[in-house]
C-alpha cells in the first residue's frame, strides 16, 4: 500500500525584545540563573502583567510578511497546567482570538513550488528552564527565560514530506531573520519546532493518527526525525498495526524517536480569557505604520538579485535563503564587481568549507572574498591558485593579499621568465611539436599544462597561450 | 443539577486538590448553587451581542520595551521552600 505523509509544524520563535513580554526583566541569554526575575515573571501574588508594545509590533510584522490577516481585536488567555518551569500555574497565551490568522508561504523542493498555509500565529510567554541533577533525584529551576516573548507559528497540515518540512522551516526562519524580530538560534533555543506527523493511504481524505515530535534543535534534526518517524509509522501500518497518539522525543545520539512519558491530563488546559490583560485593538493606521517599516523580504530580494546582478534563478534563490548569506553576497559583489563569480565561489567553495557551520563563524569576510575574486580577474593569481589561497584564508583568517605574499603564490606574468620555460618545453617535446604543426592544435592545452606543472600552476594562462602560439608559429 | 460529582472530582484533580468524600459532597452542592445562579443569564437573549472578555471598554494597556531592574537573586529565591542559592530545587521531573 502507498502512503501519503501529512505534516504540520508548530514553531516557537523568541522575539528579539530587550525586556520580557509582561515585565521589564531583561531577556538576555546566558545570565546567572534566576538573576532576571521579578514579582511578575515569578508569578508572585498581587503582581500584574503589562504587555510589551514591541511584541505586538513584531507579531504584526510577521503577519504582514506572510500575507496573513491581522485580527483587529485579540486577547490573551490562560493555559492552565502544572509544571515546575511555570511558576504561575498557567501560561499566558492566546487561544480563540490570536493576533494573526490565515497566512501562507511558498516553498520550493526539487524545483517544485508549493504553498504552505499558516493557520495562526499567537503571542505567548516562554517557560523557565529545568536542569536535572546527574546524581540526586532533583531538578533545578532557572526562571530567567520565564516571560520571554514567543511567537507561536502554526502551519496547516499542508506539508507532504520531511524535505518540505525542512524547506518550510527554513523559509519561516529566513523571514524572521529578514524582519530582524528573532535571532533564529536553534542551539540556544530561540527558534524551536515541534511537528505533528501522520500517514494515510494515498487517496484517503481522513487523516491518520498522528504523533507529535519534540526536541529537534537543528534543521537537520527536524528532517532526520521526520524521516525516521515516516519509516516507523509505515512499518507499523504495513504490519496491520495501529499508531498510538503520543509525544515522541528525537534522540540525536541514537538517531531515533523515543516515547516521552505522557504528562497527566496534558490536554485539559481549561483556557479562559486572562482577566489581567485587556484586549489588544489594532487599527489600520498602526498596521500601515508597521507595513512601512517592512524590509525587503527573501522573495523580493531574489527577484532583485536576478535583475540587478544578472544571477540565474537558482543562485538568487539559494543566496537569498538567509539574510546573512544575501548580505555577504552583496558586500562581496560590491567589492569586486563580479557578482556571478562571487556567487559561484559562495555556492561551491564557501558552502563546502563551512561544513554546515553558521556563516557568522566564517573566518573569510565578504570583502576578503571580493578581493580574492578581484585578484583572479586582474591576473594576480590563477583560478586554481585562488582555491589554495581560499583554503588558507578559511584556516587562518588572513586576507588574500597576505596569503599570496607569504606563500609566494603570485602568478608569473614575467614574460622573459616564462619564455625560457616555454622554449625548454618545446625542445623537450619534438613529437608533439611536429603533430601540432601538422594541425593537431588541441595540443596547445598539453603545452600549457606542461608549463603549469613546471610553474606549480602560477603561470599566467593568457600569457602562456600567447607565448606558445608565438614560439610554435612557423 | 448543573454539575456532577465526577466533574467536581476531575476539576479538583486538575487543580491538585485532595477532597475527602464529605468535602466532595459539600463542594458539589455549593458549585451547583453558584452555577444555577449564574445560569440566570441564559434567560437573556444575546443574539447579535458580541462576546466580551472584560466588563470595561479599556484596551491597549502597553509598556515600552525598556529593561527595568530585576530582583536580587537572594530575594527572588527567598520564598522557595527549597533552593540552593542559585536555583529553586524541586523533586526531579522526567
Amino acid at each position: 500500500m502507498k502512503f501519503e505523509t501529512v505534516i504540520g509544524l508548530e514553531i516557537h520563535a523568541q522575539l528579539k525584545t530587550e525586556s520580557k513580554i509582561f515585565c521589564g526583566c531583561s531577556t538576555k541569554f546566558g545570565a546567572p540563573p534566576n538573576s532576571h526575575t521579578c514579582p511578575v515573571c515569578l508569578g508572585l501574588p498581587g503582581s500584574l502583567p503589562v504587555l510589551n508594545k514591541k511584541v505586538v509590533e513584531f507579531a504584526i510584522k510577521m503577519g504582514l510578511a506572510t500575507g496573513s490577516d491581522i485580527n483587529r481585536i485579540n486577547q490573551f488567555a490562560r493555559k492552565n497546567y502544572f509544571y515546575p518551569d511555570l511558576p504561575k500555574g498557567y501560561q499566558t497565551s492566546q487561544f480563540d482570538l490570536p493576533i494573526v490568522e490565515h497566512g501562507e508561504v511558498e516553498i520550493e523542493v526539487d524545483g517544485k513550488k508549493r504553498v504552505i498555509g499558516i493557520t495562526r500565529m499567537h503571542m505567548e510567554e516562554d517557560a523557565g528552564k529545568l536542569i536535572h541533577d546527574d546524581r540526586e533525584p532533583v531538578s533545578y529551576v532557572d526562571l530567567n527565560r520565564t516571560g520571554t516573548p514567543l511567537l507561536e507559528i502554526v502551519s496547516e497540515p499542508d506539508i507532504r514530506s520531511p524535505e518540505e518540512a525542512a524547506a518550510y522551516l527554513r523559509k519561516i526562519h529566513a523571514i524572521l531573520r529578514y524582519l530582524d524580530i528573532c535571532d533564529g538560534n536553534m542551539q540556544e533555543g530561540s527558534f524551536r519546532c515541534d511537528a505533528n506527523i501522520s500517514l494515510r493511504p494515498v487517496g484517503q481524505e481522513k487523516l491518520g493518527t498522528r504523533t507529535e515530535l519534540k526536541n529537534m534543535n537543528s534543521f537537520r534534526n527536524v528532517q532526520s526525525a521526520l524521516e525516521y518517524e515516516v519509516r516507523r509509522q509505515r512499518d507499523i501500518l504495513m504490519e496491520g498495526g495501529t499508531i498510538v497518539q503520543e509525544t515522541l522525543l528525537w534522540n540525536p545520539d541514537r538517531n531515533c524517536t523515543e516515547s516521552m512519558r505522557s504528562k497527566d491530563d496534558a490536554h485539559d488546559y481549561r483556557y479562559f480569557p486572562c482577566p489581567d490583560l485587556v484586549p489588544v485593538r489594532i487599527d489600520d493606521a498602526w498596521i500601515e505604520e508597521i507595513r512601512a517599516t517592512l524590509p525587503e523580504l527573501p522573495e523580493a530580494r531574489k527577484l532583485r538579485f536576478i535583475q540587478e546582478y544578472e544571477l540565474p534563478e537558482h543562485d538568487a534563490s539559494l543566496l537569498t535563503n538567509s539574510r546573512e548569506l544575501a548580505d555577504y553576497f552583496e558586500t562581496a559583489a560590491k567589492a569586486c564587481n563580479q557578482p556571478k563569480k562571487v556567487s559561484n565561489w559562495m555556492m561551491t567553495e564557501l558552502m563546502r568549507e563551512l561544513k554546515g557551520e553558521e556563516l557568522s563563524t566564517c573566518k573569510v569576510g565578504a570583502e576578503q572574498l571580493g578581493s580574492l575574486v578581484n585578484m583572479v580577474e586582474t591576473g594576480t593569481i590563477s583560478g586554481k591558485i585562488a582555491k589554495t589561497v581560499f583554503l588558507e584564508m578559511m584556516a587562518s583568517g588572513k586576507g588574500p593579499e597576505t596569503v599570496v605574499e607569504e606563500q609566494n603564490l603570485g602568478q608569473v606574468s614575467n614574460e622573459s621568465e616564462l619564455l625560457t620555460i616555454v622554449r625548454r618545453i618545446i625542445a623537450d617535446n619534438p613529437g608533439q611539436v611536429t603533430d601540432f604543426k601538422g594541425g593537431k592544435t588541441k595540443l596547445m592545452s598539453y603545452f600549457v599544462g606542461q608549463l603549469m606543472q613546471k610553474t606549480k600552476g602560477q603561470a599566467n594562462p593568457a600569457l602562456a597561450n600567447k607565448l606558445f602560439t608565438q614560439e610554435l608559429a612557423g | 443539577m448543573k454539575i456532577t460529582k465526577e466533574e467536581v472530582e476531575k476539576v479538583a484533580h486538575l487543580a491538585r486538590l485532595h477532597l475527602s468524600a464529605e468535602e466532595l459532597e459539600t463542594m458539589t452542592t455549593q458549585l451547583d448553587t453558584i452555577l444555577s445562579y449564574v445560569a440566570k443569564l441564559d434567560e437573556l437573549d444575546t443574539t447579535g451581542v458580541q462576546a466580551m472578555t472584560h466588563a470595561f471598554s479599556e484596551s491597549n494597556a502597553f509598556r515600552e520595551d525598556k529593561v527595568t531592574d530585576s530582583l536580587a537573586r537572594e530575594d527572588a529565591l527567598a520564598n522557595g521552600p527549597c533552593q540552593n542559592g542559585e536555583a529553586f530545587v524541586v523533586p526531579r521531573v522526567i
